[in-house]
């Protein structure tokens, strides 16, 4: 209960539709609360939609967040608000009111179904946002074809009736009735509990910087520009064009940091992102044509994540992708060509100039006015660009009590982090309101399934006109017809827009008055209606898998327009595939499993203990195990962090709270020794120390927080030899235990990238340029007149850390870059240290000779081969374990119910390694709310009878299901079960079907599809 | 994107192409398929890991199959394309078609029609 006794609102609101708000809202509706999604444009999505691919995997962002999208539209406890924004909070955490404004669609959102007729014949034309303003879309439009809520909307701005006050084609030709061109603006205010902000950012205006010509020269554009460039379905369909005369570019120019690490411009900071999407755009221009030549003008490559660096490589030396490091200082356009020459100074000091054909600008990120505004709104506090205040020990907080952050108005960062973030800030919002979990959210009662095995199929068939989109093609009566002529068929009907409201209901009707018993639909796609439709059966007590569709719009009237005949006979040979198919399709049941509402947390440090007293506070119990015999792990060698906060009494703050904790159990000098089961129902053994007593747990989720340490580079720059030569790490503990000797020296030289980006380990551990700069700010405090001189290869001092850089070299550290092959030489002379190196600005050799030597050592992971193995998850090269989707799925393993955050998932900041272990909570909450989980459906089932015990799929599987169990043969367990059906292609005794796709079925729709052809 | 493309192809989905067996290949042609061709993931891209590598494997046995009762190996097709490649789709499927054009009936066929 609160302060004032008045039970906490259970629902919460999401500001923002990009991909912090989606991930947040699924991650809150799915454990329990009600959601408010509100987003100021027409659908959600955000950024991502408009990029192409995403580095470091190059997977298409489309495709990857799509199904996300999907999800959050038809998800029962998120509530999308659409162009509508937040004009006021009142209350305090836990009960809030919320005042909104909405601006009108001019189209009901109930009524249209997303069939494009309007926009096809709007007659007007518009520079496309979406598209960067490179290709043009009507007055009446969506923002892209897979947007959610798929409602069109009418720009009021450009629309001919609304400046000509003639026109209405669209209202004429909607069927639907959905145009409405008297909507109104209409405010209104709900009630939430607590709110999440991820508001995101927009690009910086390359206008202002006036020496690169951009919106003057055709070809010079932005890096978002360039995205939809190289998308598939961008403005030129992905062929690789300059805007200014649509040929194919040959030389691409790159420039980093326009709008980052720029006080000129006022941004301070560095935007952590532009180095690798330039890459990643680079590669993938390359990938689309071998003669392009991409070059990219850069002051540090800053490829500090996961697997970065490696990508950079690879863009290097495979994909030929020349790196310049210097500022280019202006472009002028030749006339006559329209190619761009760009000016600079190269690293020998000596300007160069060079012909390009197309420059892009790689803008950094910024807080847009609107996100600004809000937070002036609703009182929180900003930093001077504009990005909201948060402290590193609470990421996630803003200054205002239950109202959360995440994204990229937290600070620039990539999607990886963002997504962690919004998870996170969905554990924050959840610890807040655990008393009322559950309260807001709507369920559904469905009448008891009818009964169908062992009855003769009685199928329906609903044929559908989508407005013109089929109709206008395919002859819809005359496949009706057909469809009455098929085998089993009892009942067939048209609709002209099968998925309204009312058709529903007709089909409602329909399957009751004529007993059906398999549905089949004949329409647009599975993909966006499936679900729709098989609500409908649900409803009407038929289980949900006894439908099936046929595809006759997205993969017969749209791509077949021009054959109207073949489009009718290949829309009858659908539907009669279809048929066949549902003649054979079987209810399948999702067997209902009790879960074990306990948390088992691997790790007692920083990450670990986060999670716990997290878990605990959304009102889980948790067992939390460590190895050694204290908790804190790595966080005891940390003393402050680059902003000055006070770890160690942080650390001693969190470890009271977690001992005192009566939901958390913890196990020290413990190992985990054997593990199995399930999510929902996973079952460990453990050793527990000192006595080393077995004990066995039962738990519902895993979070593995077995976290990391600093490398001690023995035989490295004479570490171990010379006790003037130490770390990072051993210089913080001098620093902080204030040894005296530490003022009176006169010179420190600091090697960064050791045992970092080597062959050995070709990663970056994030951290150490930082480190290395809070060392040195430490110092100059204790002596400012100390000589400090850091050797680098990149400073990587991401975000807002690059004002600490700038401080650094105010102060008088020096910063001198060296190569990895001429690594800096250290020996001894005379008993003083010397260290050699190659200056490569200045091209001449230079020798020092400090006081002491300190290395900038890689973060490695902890011991954890044999726990890997123990919970069959997998591991990077170079040991940290490896989460689902680098992109999307950052904290969660590919197995259900697993979950990885801090160290032991790569290198990262304490700040970071608290979001993650926020994100991995809230996750696990996602299982631990739910009182049963549901498993089957379409999952591969074994027939025992004709198994052979071959062990081919125990092989085959991708996600090492199938075991051979004591009757001697294979079974797989349904809740881990992904259903590919790869198990049930390789059986070679065909023991396997794989449910729903049984052979049969396949074989069935084949030969309706080849019906006639012998 | 609406893109057009040949009515002659149809689509049997299944939820990885992991899931595509031998046995479904050869009974399209038996039941008088000209061609049959598998869209899977991008490689390396697979939604379940590794079943379109799989898919590759069984379609280039299955191609030797064909080659040996004389069906002919080129009427079978893998290709890998990833969701968002409309325009790659399309052109597979203009692509395929043409081939199979130029290949002429399947052999069954040809002889199903012989008096």
């Amino acid at each position: 209960m609160s302060d004032n006794n008045q039970r906490k609102i259970g629902s919460v609101m999401v500001i923002g539709g990009g991909i912090a708000g989606i991930q947040a809202s699924l991650d809150l509706a799915n454990s329990g609360y009600y959601v408010y999604l509100v987003e100021k444009s027409p659908s959600i999505g955000g950024v991502m939609p408009q990029l192409d691919k995403t580095f470091p995997t190059n997977d298409c962002s489309m495709c990857i967040l799509s199904p996300k999208l999907v999800e959050c539209g038809r998800h029962f406890n998120i509530e999308i608000l659409t162009n509508t924004q937040v004009e006021e909070v009142r209350g305090e955490a836990g009960n809030m009111e919320v005042s909104l404004i909405r601006s009108p669609r001019f189209v009901d959102e109930d009524k249209c179904v997303g069939c494009g007729v309007c926009a096809e014949k709007c007659p007007v034309k518009v520079k496309d946002r979406f598209n960067e303003g490179l290709g043009e879309r009507k007055a009446i439009y969506i923002q892209y074809p897979q947007a959610i809520p798929l409602v069109y909307q009418i720009d009021k701005d450009h629309c001919r009736y609304f400046i000509k006050g003639k026109c209405r084609i669209c209202e004429k030709l909607c069927k639907n009735e959905a145009v409405n061109f008297e909507d109104t603006e209409k405010r209104y205010a709900l009630k939430v509990g607590s709110i999440i902000l991820a508001p995101g950012f927009e690009l910086f205006d390359p206008q202002l910087k006036g020496e690169y010509g951009y919106g003057v020269y055709d070809n010079v554009v932005t890096s978002k520009q360039f995205e939809r460039i190289l998308s598939a379905s961008g403005p030129s369909m992905g062929h690789l064009e300059r805007p200014g005369d649509k040929k194919e570019p040959k030389k691409i120019g790159f420039i980093q940091c326009v709008g980052s690490r720029d006080l000129q411009a006022g941004k301070g900071y560095c935007s952590s992102v532009c180095c690798m999407y330039a890459i990643k755009e680079a590669v993938v221009a390359k990938e689309h044509s071998g003669e392009v030549e991409p070059t990219i003008f850069f002051m540090d490559i800053r490829a500090h994540g996961k697997g970065f660096d490696d990508y950079y490589k690879r863009a290097q030396e495979e994909y030929g992708v020349r790196f310049i490091r210097c500022m280019v200082s202006k472009i002028v356009e030749m006339p006559r060509t329209k190619n761009l020459r760009v000016t600079y100074i190269n690293e020998e000091g000596k300007p160069v100039e060079e012909e390009f054909d197309m420059m892009v600008l790689s803008g950094g990120l910024t807080p847009s006015e609107d996100a600004r505004a809000l937070g002036k709104r609703l009182g929180i506090h900003l930093n001077q660009y504009g990005f909201c205040e948060t402290s590193q020990f609470s990421p996630l907080s803003t200054s205002r009590p239950g109202i959360f952050v995440s994204g990229v108005f937290q600070g620039p960062k990539d999607i990886p982090e963002t997504v962690a973030q919004a998870s996170g800030s969905v554990a924050c919002a959840s610890g807040l309101l655990s008393e009322s979990r559950g309260s807001m959210v709507k369920g559904k009662e469905y009448p008891l399934e009818t009964e169908v095995k062992d009855i003769s199929p009685r199928i329906g068939v609903f044929v559908c006109h989508c407005g013109i989109n089929i109709g206008g093609v395919i002859d819809v009566p005359q496949v009706k017809g057909y469809a009455e002529s098929l085998r089993d068929v009892v009942y067939a009907e048209e609709g002209l827009y099968v998925c309204s409201q009312d058709f529903q209901e007709l089909m409602k009707k329909a399957i009751s008055e004529h007993n059906l018993n398999r549905v089949v639909v004949a329409s647009c796609s599975p993909r966006t209606h499936e679900p729709l439709f098989q609500e409908t059966l649900r409803e009407t007590g038929l289980n949900k898998y006894l439908f099936e569709m046929a595809n006759i719009r997205d993969q017969c009237s749209w791509v077949h327009m021009r054959q109207k005949e073949d489009a009718t006979k290949k829309a009858k040979a659908l539907v009669r595939m279809a048929v066949e198919n549902a003649r054979l399709i079987q209810p399948l049941d999702e067997l209902s499993l009790e879960i074990k509402n306990k948390a088992l947390v691997i790790g007692g440090g920083l990450s670990g203990m986060t999670a716990a007293l997290s878990l605990a506070d959304q009102g889980y119990e948790v067992y939390l195990v460590e190895k050694e015999a204290k908790l804190g792990g790595a966080l005891h060698d940390v003393y402050y962090t680059l902003e000055g906060d006070d770890v160690q009494s942080h650390l001693r703050e969190i470890m009271k709270r977690v001992e005192a904790n009566p939901s958390i159990h913890i196990f020290k000098d413990t190992m985990v020794v054997d593990f199995s089961g399930y999510k929902g129902n996973f079952e460990t053994g453990l050793m527990v120390g000192p006595g080393m007593f077995y004990r066995k747990l039962e738990h519902g989720i895993v979070i593995v927080a077995t976290g990391g340490e600093e490398y001690k580079p023995v035989g490295e720059y004479m570490y171990g030899e010379d006790e003037r030569v130490m770390t990072q790490l051993e210089l913080e503990k001098r620093i902080a235990n204030g040894v005296p000797e530490l003022s009176k020296i006169d010179s420190i030289v600091m090697i960064q990238c050791v045992g970092s980006r080597t062959e050995e380990r070709p990663y970056c551990s994030r951290v150490c340029c930082s480190e290395a700069i809070k060392n040195s700010l430490k110092l100059k405090e204790l002596n400012p007149k100390m000589h400090i001189c850091i050797l680098y290869r990149d400073i990587r001092s991401y975000g807002l850390m690059e004002e600490y850089y700038t401080l650094a070299r105010k102060k008088g550290v020096k910063f001198i870059r060296y190569d990895l092959n001429s690594k800096p030489g250290v020996t001894v002379e005379d008993g003083a240290l010397k260290v050699d190196i190659k200056d490569p600005a200045l091209g001449e050799d230079l020798s020092l000779s400090p006081d002491l030597i300190v290395l900038s050592s890689a973060i490695i992971p902890k011991e954890n081969d044999e726990l890997a193995t123990l919970l069959k998850v997998p591991r990077t090269q170079e040991g940290f374990f490896l989460e689902a989707h680098m992109k999307l799925r950052p904290v969660d393993f590919g197995t259900d119910g697993m979950y990885v955050c801090g160290l032991a998932h790569s290198p990262k900041l304490i700040s970071e390694c608290i979001s993650q272990a926020y994100a991995a909570s809230a996750r696990a909450s996602t299982i631990l709310s739910q009182e049963r989980i549901h498993v089957g459906g379409v999952v591969a089932t074994v027939n025992g009878d004709l198994c052979a015990a071959c062990l081919t799929c125990v092989r085959v599987c991708p996600y090492d299901v199938p075991v051979i169990n004591e009757e001697g043969f294979a079974e797989i367990n349904m809740a881990k079960c992904q259903g590919c059906g790869s198990c049930a292609s390789e059986c070679p005794a065909k023991a396997i079907d794989l449910q729903h796709f049984r052979d049969e079925q396949i074989l069935a729709k084949c030969n309706a599809l080849l019906e006639g052809v012998l | 994107m609406r893109l057009n493309y040949p009515p002659n192809v149809k689509i049997i989905k299944v939820p990885c192409t992991g899931k595509v067996d031998v046995i479904h290949l050869l009974h399209a042609f038996e039941r008088g398929a000209d061609g049959v061709y598998i869209a899977g993931c991008l490689e390396g891209d697979c939604h379940f890991l590794r079943g379109n590598l799989r898919a590759r494997k069984r379609v280039e046995y299955t191609k030797r199959l064909l080659d040996e009762i004389g069906i002919g190996g080129e009427r079978l097709q893998m290709y890998n394309m990833s969701a968002a490649q409309g325009p790659r789709f399309a052109e597979v499927a203009r692509e395929m078609t043409e081939r199979i054009m130029t290949l002429g009936p399947n052999p069954i066929r040809a002889k199903n029609r012989e008096p």
